[in-house]
């Protein structure tokens, strides 16, 4: 069967200096990969090439059976990922923020319910404006986006920051659940217990180069 | 999705986030009534007020599109959605569009509220022949300009020190507007004896001005917000 990401020699560059040099790397549909290593190691720009948002420089780079080398574009509505960042507005409410990026994939009324419940957002924390959400909150409110968009391979950094015990617990069991339904996920993390009981395989990244 | 679906969608949402957060009508409309009672008390003369109102009615619209743009791409930067729009695979048309239109409705109540201003504050009249020629004027000046901050809103989203840079970028690009727009609103109001037949000319740039922004913001925005 064919990877869901396929990196041979993948040479980035961001502002001039290379983020990674000579990435090598396969990933089968349903794993979740965790990516650890030092702070600059790549791990980021490892996401972000998947994501289709940094280009590919030299090397051959296939996510989702698309060649990112000669069109980075054509991947991006297939993934998700979640950055530093959570990509919500913070003057709508949860619900609203969930049923935009639903809407972008067409999710339907009920897809956009179900992931909402699915993160624990439903009852009361539904019509609550992002801006009053505590840092934990809003990640939640992220990933239940994520849910709704039914991305097909999750690009999470540091995914479990922010997120109190609870919501730990809720954010691997929807992983688990998105790998068990046939999603792919990758995780760059440095909370190696907690990501590291939770994943399939174990990478790490040095000096922009992927070492098993 | 089609681009013009992922435009309404967005402009939806644009449109939701003011309705809630409240900062136009709190802040940029009242900003735009004090620069026409500013003009006014600068001014301090009844019948040069009335030439000049329709020069002024547009330089208010301009600074204040400047806070309407900055306000428009800071919701996006402010927590990484314009990157998950991009990682969504959503339509760099689609967003364009959907971002102007909720620009130009913005705009459009607040040339309104101007135009109401100036008819108050500086005895500006206009006569029946001129209203379609009004309503022409501002619905093309409000398309171009709405085009135009999308577009170079976008360029300075990312840029260091885009507050001041959007200003720096988009007033030259402008002027044409504030050119095309005074003097098509001048015939409207019969400043200076002008007649509604010497306005229309002018409303004809202020199309193409649209058009043009409007097929090259579509064409080009992906690449703008794109690293």
């Amino acid at each position: 069967m064919e990877p869901v990401v396929h990196l041979a020699g993948v040479v980035a560059v961001l502002g001039g200096f290379p983020v990674l040099a000579g990435a090598d790397l396969r990933v089968e549909r349903g794993e979740i990969l965790l990516l650890r290593g030092p702070n600059g190691a790549g791990k980021t720009s490892l996401l972000r090439l998947c994501a289709g948002l940094l280009p590919v420089e030299r090397g051959d780079a296939t996510v989702l059976g698309c060649d990112l080398a000669a069109d980075r574009t054509a991947v991006r509505n297939r993934v998700g990922l979640l950055g530093h960042a959570n990509g919500l507005y913070a003057d709508l409410s949860v619900a609203d923020n969930v049923a935009f990026w639903g809407a972008t994939v067409g999710a339907s009324a009920e897809e956009v319910a179900a992931s909402l419940d699915r993160m624990g957002l439903s009852g009361r924390l539904a019509p609550v404006p992002v801006s009053r959400l505590s840092a934990g909150q809003r990640r939640r409110t992220a990933l239940a986006c994520l849910v709704a968009r039914r991305a097909e391979l999750w690009l999470l950094d540091e995914p479990h920051a922010g997120l109190d015990a609870a919501g730990r617990d809720d954010l691997d069991a929807t992983l688990r659940d998105a790998a068990a339904a046939g999603a792919t996920v990758m995780v760059a993390s440095h909370e190696l217990e907690r990501a590291g009981a939770l994943a399939t395989r174990v990478v790490e990244i040095v000096g922009g180069q992927v070492r098993e | 999705m089609s681009t013009w679906r992922i435009a309404r969608l967005i402009a939806a949402k644009d449109l939701r986030i003011e309705l809630r957060s409240r900062v136009v009508t709190n802040q940029v409309l009242p900003f735009a009534a004090l620069v026409m009672v500013m003009f006014a008390f600068a001014l301090d003369n009844d019948a040069v007020l009335t030439r000049v109102a329709p020069g002024l009615v547009w330089l208010a619209t301009m600074f204040s599109m400047l806070v309407l743009v900055q306000r428009t791409f800071a919701v996006e930067s402010a927590d990484g959605a314009l990157d998950a729009l991009q990682v969504a695979g959503v339509r760099p048309g689609g967003i364009f569009l959907g971002k102007s239109l909720a620009l130009a409705v913005e705009l459009a109540v607040l040339e309104v509220v101007l135009l109401i201003a100036a008819v108050v504050l500086y005895q500006a009249d206009v006569a029946g022949s001129g209203v379609v020629l009004l309503v022409a004027t501002f619905v093309a000046a409000t398309t171009g300009l709405a085009f135009v901050g999308t577009l170079y809103g976008g360029l300075a989203a990312g840029a260091k020190g885009r507050e001041t840079l959007l200003p720096l970028l988009m007033l030259p690009v402008v002027a044409p507007v504030l050119i095309g727009a005074t003097r098509a609103t001048e015939a409207a109001f019969g400043t200076n004896g002008a007649t509604s037949s010497e306005g229309w000319p002018w409303v004809g740039l202020l199309v193409l001005f649209a058009a043009l922004f409007g097929l090259g913001g579509t064409l080009a925005f992906g690449s703008l917000i794109d690293e």
